[in-house]
């Protein structure tokens, strides 16, 4: 049942003039986490953000190189048809504010212009919700607005957002960087439970979490991919020294 | 799904061609405005205009050097009024941030902000035409300082506010008191700001008609005596626009077009000086 | 409190001494300046309440015969005769409210086409700075110019309109000063939309976009929801300046004081009869003219505060959603 889900081929990304990253070659499998990891400021975010195309919604911003999602030329397809198919969790949580939450798990399809019977609907929420380990917290205020959810909670709503669309691959940008410890160690454990459902691309600078959830890594520095392996090969024995040096905390 | 999807990326591109249309044809009245007072402004303007007094209807040439010194003396008058007090009511607002106090003056500054200029003519009117019998520059002065009066203080209050709070502790550690810190470290290092609103407030009243007709009233002579009646650019222009005259007209353009030189004047030179005396932190 | 300057050639002593004599001085006198300092604050801002009291005091004074004689009466009556002496404001009313009304409708879509164009879709480059500085030119320019541009191009194109369709060409009226109303705010109630749809948080549009929305539907489903308060408070601001808008509707409405019965009819809103017939009247037309300019200030002032209070609101929201 393996097969690859994203490959990223010679890719480069710019903002103006300055380029971000420096030909960025990577596969991921399906039903694998991957993790991004590297220091602050080296382009994870840039990274991810190229795979669904958020990228270029900043003005002057441009790309080069290819990515496919599933042999599909990421940048031959229409975005909006692109981005319904690519989950993304982002670094706040970000529910929509004039939304219940049961329209906030349906957002995509609402935004999206997509209709379904009320039963369907009403089973995609369930089920999008159970996925993000928060159907029971929330299964008797559904039509209430999500704004009186802790961070934690509004998080998972956000991966049920994203899981409602079924994306072949969910990408987490920092997701538990603005989080107490304890909603923390529930989204790692939803990584980790959601992984049989979902392919995934986790982008963290937290060395713990990179080893406690993925499977595999790919260390950036610099815009540049200097290594990308299995996680624990990776944690035990890195290939680079500047891999080393970030892994037992020389920088970053 | 193919078809919706077009049809979705149409909508978006036909409700993005609305807003960009909707917007640039709301800059046509502009255009057609800068037009007019170009047009037919700058054919009249010579040095005649600028120098002479308004002439019966008949005679030909004349000016309206008197509303120009009387805009003038109005801009003074008010801003004497008006000045000091709306600096030191916007520095009590910035420190004294959320007293009870401050609040209501709050509210009454947004209040005197929203009030329309004519009734503001009217008070003006009560209060100084009518115990003097007399329409007066003074009048003119009081109306047109009570519609600066909230921008400064708004001005002020906003600037000061955003002063960062390590300057006055600065100031205060070295022992300075209270008052002076206000006064020598916090206000000059705000006067940008302050001054900013003070040339908007100009710029806002230069061109007020309406809080003139029953005061400054309006004067075909040269006028310098505060309490007579004086002449103003604006009124002028409406004095003119709605006389019978293709004369007066075209000397109602010509005013116009200084008027709007001078309110732009005011507008660009408040902008240089919010960019040139900036204070960098 | 100054020797501290002549600190050359004094021992370190003199100054300790010297300071803490001066010191003990100026307490007192720093206490005093201190405390003078307070009062003069204090003073300026209640003045301002005091002016504010003072306004509505002196408009509620001033109209107390005309309130005696036509009590609420007046604001039914419909002729407005000073001969007789009978004063009734509904004519008035008609004409502001219609005017008023009129203009926030027309102003509305091109408001709000120009605050998404400056918000959302050009927030910075040529493109936007020209738009924008052209709306902050529309915004300074006078009442009384827009009056005379009125008066020489919108009054002979409604002319003509007016022969066309075969109504009294007045070419002056309520939809002219409609019109003109509507250039005049659309700056106003542009700016009010533009920063309130700034104060959109981003993360919530990138939300929607990696959802797959396409822009239209950022704009109708996250943007607008979010700013609706925003936008509505931003029009009913500007909906109190038409009301309150005084030059150019006087030069541009006819000055006629019975109720209108089209669109195209010459009348009078409340601020331009004062504009028009204040500086003759005495007596009990006088009183009546004030009572008009008072329900003027009460009626923007309530619309006003509640519109300031809107947008305040919706901006702390914003700025509690960034922290
Ligand atoms: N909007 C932008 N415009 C210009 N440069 C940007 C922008 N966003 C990020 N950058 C630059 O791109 C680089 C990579 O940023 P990012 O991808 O956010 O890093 P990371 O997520 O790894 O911390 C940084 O050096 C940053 O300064
Ligand atoms: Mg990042």
């Amino acid at each position: 049942m393996e097969s690859t889900v994203l490959k990223v081929s010679d890719f480069s990304a710019y903002f103006g003039d300055s380029q971000i990253l420096k030909n960025i070659n990577l596969e991921t499998d399906s039903n694998f986490v991957t993790t991004l990891m590297g220091p602050s400021g080296c382009g994870k975010t840039t990274l991810i953000r190229c795979v669904n195309r958020m990228h270029e919604l900043i003005p002057g911003a441009r790309v080069t190189g290819k990515m496919y999602l599933k042999n599909d030329d990421i940048y031959g397809m229409e975005p909006i048809v692109l981005r319904r198919k690519i989950g993304m969790v982002f670094q706040k949580p970000n529910p929509f504010p004039m939304m219940s939450i049961y329209d906030n798990v349906i957002a995509g399809y609402k935004l999206n212009g997509i209709r379904f019977p009320r039963d369907e609907l009403d089973n995609i929420v369930e089920r999008s919700l159970m996925g993000a380990a928060l159907w029971d917290e929330v299964k008797d205020s559904l039509h209430r607005k999500g704004t009186f959810l802790s961070g934690g909670q509004q998080q998972r709503l956000c991966i049920a957002r994203a899981l409602a669309m079924n994306p072949e691959i969910l990408l987490l940008d920092e997701p538990t960087s603005a989080l107490d410890p304890k909603s923390t160690s529930a989204i790692e454990e939803l990584i980790v439970e959601l992984k049989k459902s979902v392919t995934m691309l986790l982008v963290t600078h937290n060395i713990a979490q990179a080893a406690r959830v993925s499977d595999y890594t790919a260390f950036i520095y610099l815009g540049e991919l200097v290594e990308f392996g299995p996680t624990d090969k990776m944690f035990t024995v890195p290939k680079d020294k500047r891999t080393e040096e970030y892994l037992t905390g020389k920088f970053g | 799904m193919k078809d919706h999807t077009t049809a979705r990326m149409i909508k978006d591109k036909v409700f993005r061609a609305t807003v960009i249309l909707l917007a640039c044809f709301s800059m046509l009245p502009l255009l057609l405005i800068l037009y007019f007072i170009t047009r037919n402004g700058i054919a009249v303007i010579n040095w005649e205009f600028l120098s002479q007094l308004p002439r019966p209807i008949g005679e030909d040439g004349g000016g309206v050097f008197n509303a120009i010194v009387g805009t003038a003396i109005l801009i003074i008058l008010s801003s004497i009024l008006s000045i000091p007090f709306g600096i030191t009511t916007g520095i009590y607002l910035s420190e004294k941030s959320d007293g009870k106090i401050a609040h209501i003056v709050r509210l009454c500054v947004v209040v005197l902000q929203g009030t329309p200029s004519i009734v503001i003519g009217i008070v003006a009117y009560l209060w100084v035409v009518a115990p003097f019998h007399s329409f007066s520059a003074i009048s003119g002065g009081v109306a047109l300082s009570i519609m600066m009066l909230p921008v400064i203080i708004k001005a002020t209050e906003e600037t000061l506010k955003l002063m960062p709070y390590h300057l006055k502790e600065a100031s205060l550690a070295l022992g300075v008191p209270y008052h002076k810190t206000i006064l020598k470290v916090i206000l000059p290092t705000g006067i940008n700001g302050i001054l900013t609103g003070i040339l908007l407030s100009l710029a806002r009243i230069t061109g007020e008609t309406a809080p003139l007709l029953f005061t400054a009233f309006g004067n075909q002579f040269m006028n310098w005596n505060l309490f007579k009646p004086i002449d103003s650019l604006p009124y002028r222009i409406f004095y003119y626009a709605m006389s019978p005259y293709p004369e007066w007209h075209a000397f109602a353009w010509g005013a116009s077009f200084m008027l709007v030189a001078v309110v732009l004047g005011f507008n660009l030179i408040a902008r240089g000086v919010a960019a040139k005396w900036k204070v960098q932190f | 409190m100054t020797e501290m300057c002549s600190v050359n050639g004094i021992g370190m002593q003199d100054i300790n001494e010297k300071t803490e004599t001066a010191d003990m001085t100026a307490k007192n006198t720093m206490d005093k300046s201190e405390q003078r300092f307070g009062k003069v604050l204090l003073l300026a801002a209640v003045f301002v309440v005091v002016l504010l009291l003072a306004i509505l005091a002196t408009l509620v004074a001033a109209s107390i015969p005309a309130i005696k004689a036509f009590g609420l009466t007046f604001f039914w009556g419909t002729t407005w005769d000073a001969a007789a002496e009978k004063f009734g404001a509904l004519p008035f009313l008609a004409g502001t409210l219609i005017t008023s009304f009129l203009a926030t409708l027309i102003c509305i879509p091109f408001s709000i086409a120009i605050s998404i164009f400056l918000g959302e879709y050009f927030k910075e480059g040529v493109f936007s700075a020209f738009l924008r500085s052209s709306v902050e030119v529309l915004a300074g320019i006078p009442s009384v110019i827009y009056g005379l541009w009125g008066l020489f191009l919108l009054m002979p194109i409604m002319r003509a309109i007016e022969m066309y369709l075969g109504v009294t060409p007045h070419g002056v009226g309520l939809l002219t000063s409609a019109l003109i109303l509507a250039i005049m705010i659309i700056p106003f109630s542009a700016s009010i939309g533009r920063e309130v749809i700034t104060l959109v948080p981003g993360d919530l549009k990138e939300a929607a976009f990696s959802l797959g929305a396409t822009r239209f539907e950022v704009i109708r489903n996250v943007i607008i929801p979010y700013a609706r308060s925003g936008i509505i408070a931003g029009i009913l601001l500007s909906l109190g300046r038409a009301i309150g808008e005084t030059m150019a509707v006087t030069m541009l409405i006819g000055n006629s004081n019975f109720i209108p019965t089209g669109i195209f009819d010459p009348s009078n809103t409340m601020a331009s009869v004062i504009a028009n017939e204040f500086a003759e009247a005495t007596g009990i037309t006088a009183a009546s003219l004030i009572y008009v300019a008072l329900v003027l200030f009460l009626v923007t002032t309530v619309v006003n505060i509640v519109g300031t209070y809107v947008i305040k609101k919706v901006a702390l929201e914003a700025s509690k959603e960034v922290t």
